[in-house]
């Protein structure tokens, strides 16, 4: 039988844990992580040997190691070197760095895809190459890496759920003492993971609505 | 170079209010001068020593079959393509040596002398067209925002665009995207307007309305070389025809002569081939 009672009781504590937990650290891990993504993207594109290098190494090391290992690198492994982080910022640095990796190709291939044409239309208008990236290339990459980067956001959100591990407060560890409190794990697991499938749902809406916004921005 | 330094200069025309005349009146000094432009691609010459004179206010075309080089030597005038050799100058300008290493302010200051049309627009797309023309005023040359727009404005009405100042560049016609591609470069106020093929990317009904622009620059007194196989455009526009082949320059001469009596086979052949195409 369903215990209708629990699953109702149950939904806003998990709910706020979504918006509290999940939410936030998805954003700004997301934030983040385009930062660095975009500051690698930079350094793969460029001619200089030991910036591509270093970018190509942080690159390999983020998509070759196992997120769950990075997290419990930097919140159980650190505090051996003498640096205690706590859970919070240990997973959105885990996270924004784990993003940044994956990202960094995203964007690399994004910036490539624009037309050189374009580039050197910014040139004989007078422009550096530093701002020709910046107010032409760019915009127009942007709208290239809105689906393979709303791909990236959508599995940062789930994998927020591995905070749980090194003690964040977000949904699933919600979800973990609600059911370890309750003895009910099938059901309770089943509406984390709803709640999981309706915040992707809607994302992938805002995704649609990003990317009719920016059709413009393509170059023919 | 500001406006200002050309009043300095003394050569600004009497005072006009056409926003399509250039800043600088036409006279018999040589504004371009090019020789022994050389590039290779690897193995593949691509120019073998290229000597080129423009003077102001003088419009000089391009020839050529696909692959003879044209669109490199006018690459290499505005620093897009870096010439394994010869020099290149523009009055007021620096006189470039690229048998050495090209400083980035000598390239800048090469570039900013001219201005460039494309074969197929390169308008940015995420800007509308006020924002396409106003871009280089406002972002390279620093020119105050209202300023720009006006400029932008008079120069789009010149062209019969003014009402789709706030369009996109994917809801226009392919000639008025190129028309917008000409005021852009207008915009810049060079004294060099580039063409790379302005009308091959065109359908053919659509080639008229932009060759009647860049004659009205020509009429105008605007000094320009033109890459094109539109050779009644040269015919009416030109003041000197160049025939490339092969990476050097075969035959040049004024239209009607060159058109009418070509001295050289090669240029026989290639004037044959295009203006009897099924003979």
């Amino acid at each position: 039988m369903i215990d209708w009672q629990l699953v109702a009781d149950s939904f806003w504590p998990l709910l706020l844990g979504g918006l509290t937990g999940t939410i936030p650290l998805a954003l700004a891990s997301f934030a983040l992580g385009l930062v660095i993504a975009l500051g690698m993207a930079l350094m793969r594109i460029s001619k200089n040997r030991v910036l591509n290098g270093i970018a190509r190494f942080y690159i390999s090391a983020i998509r070759g190691t196992p997120l769950l290992v990075q997290l419990f690198v930097i919140f159980y492994g650190m505090p051996s070197v003498g640096l205690t982080i706590d859970p919070w910022p240990s997973a959105i640095i885990a996270f924004s760095l784990n993003v940044g990796g994956y990202a960094a190709e995203v964007i690399r291939a994004a910036i490539l895809s624009v037309p050189k044409r374009q580039w050197e239309a910014g040139y004989t208008i007078g422009m550096s190459p530093g701002t020709t990236l910046r107010r032409l290339i760019l915009p127009q990459a942007a709208r290239v890496s809105v689906p393979p980067l709303s791909n990236t956001f959508i599995s940062l959100v789930k994998d927020t759920s591995l905070a749980s591990t090194i003690l964040v407060t977000e949904m699933f560890r919600v979800a973990q003492e609600i059911a370890a409190f309750s003895q009910k794990f099938l059901l309770i697991y089943i509406e984390a993971a709803l709640i999981y499938w309706i915040f992707c749902f809607v994302l992938s809406s805002a995704q649609n609505l990003v990317e009719k916004r920016l059709d413009r921005y393509v170059a023919n | 170079m500001s406006p200002t330094d050309r009043d300095a200069a003394g050569t600004t025309p009497p005072a006009g209010t056409d926003p399509l005349a250039p800043a600088e009146a036409p006279d018999d000094r040589v504004l371009l001068e090019a020789r022994g432009i050389r590039k290779s691609f690897g193995d593949n010459e691509v120019l073998r020593s290229i000597d080129l004179e423009v003077r102001r206010g003088e419009v000089v075309v391009l020839i050529g079959p696909s692959g003879s080089g044209k669109t490199t030597v006018l690459r290499s005038l505005n620093g897009l393509e870096t010439p394994d050799g010869g020099t290149v100058s523009i009055a007021g300008g620096p006189a470039l040596d690229f048998s050495k290493p090209i400083s980035k302010a000598e390239r800048y200051a090469l570039r900013d002398r001219s201005a460039m049309v494309f074969q197929q627009h390169n308008l940015f797309p995420h800007m509308t067209v006020l924002q396409n023309v106003i871009e280089g005023p406002l972002r390279v040359q620093k020119v105050p925002r209202a300023q720009a727009v006006a400029e932008a404005t008079a120069l789009l009405e010149r062209v019969g665009l003014a009402e789709k100042r706030d369009a996109y560049p994917f809801e226009l016609s392919g000639g008025q995207q190129q028309r917008v591609g000409i005021v852009r470069a207008l915009a810049l106020k060079p004294q060099l307007l580039l063409f790379d093929e302005p009308t091959s990317a065109l359908d053919p009904e659509l080639v008229g309305e932009v060759l009647q622009v860049i004659k009205e620059l020509a009429d105008e007194g605007w000094t320009m070389v033109v890459v094109t196989h539109e050779l009644g455009f040269a015919r009416h526009a030109a003041d000197e025809v160049l025939f490339m082949d092969g990476g050097v320059v075969v035959e040049r001469g004024a239209p009607k002569e060159l058109f009418a009596n070509p001295r050289e086979e090669r240029t026989r052949k290639f004037l044959e081939r295009i203006l009897r195409p099924l003979d």
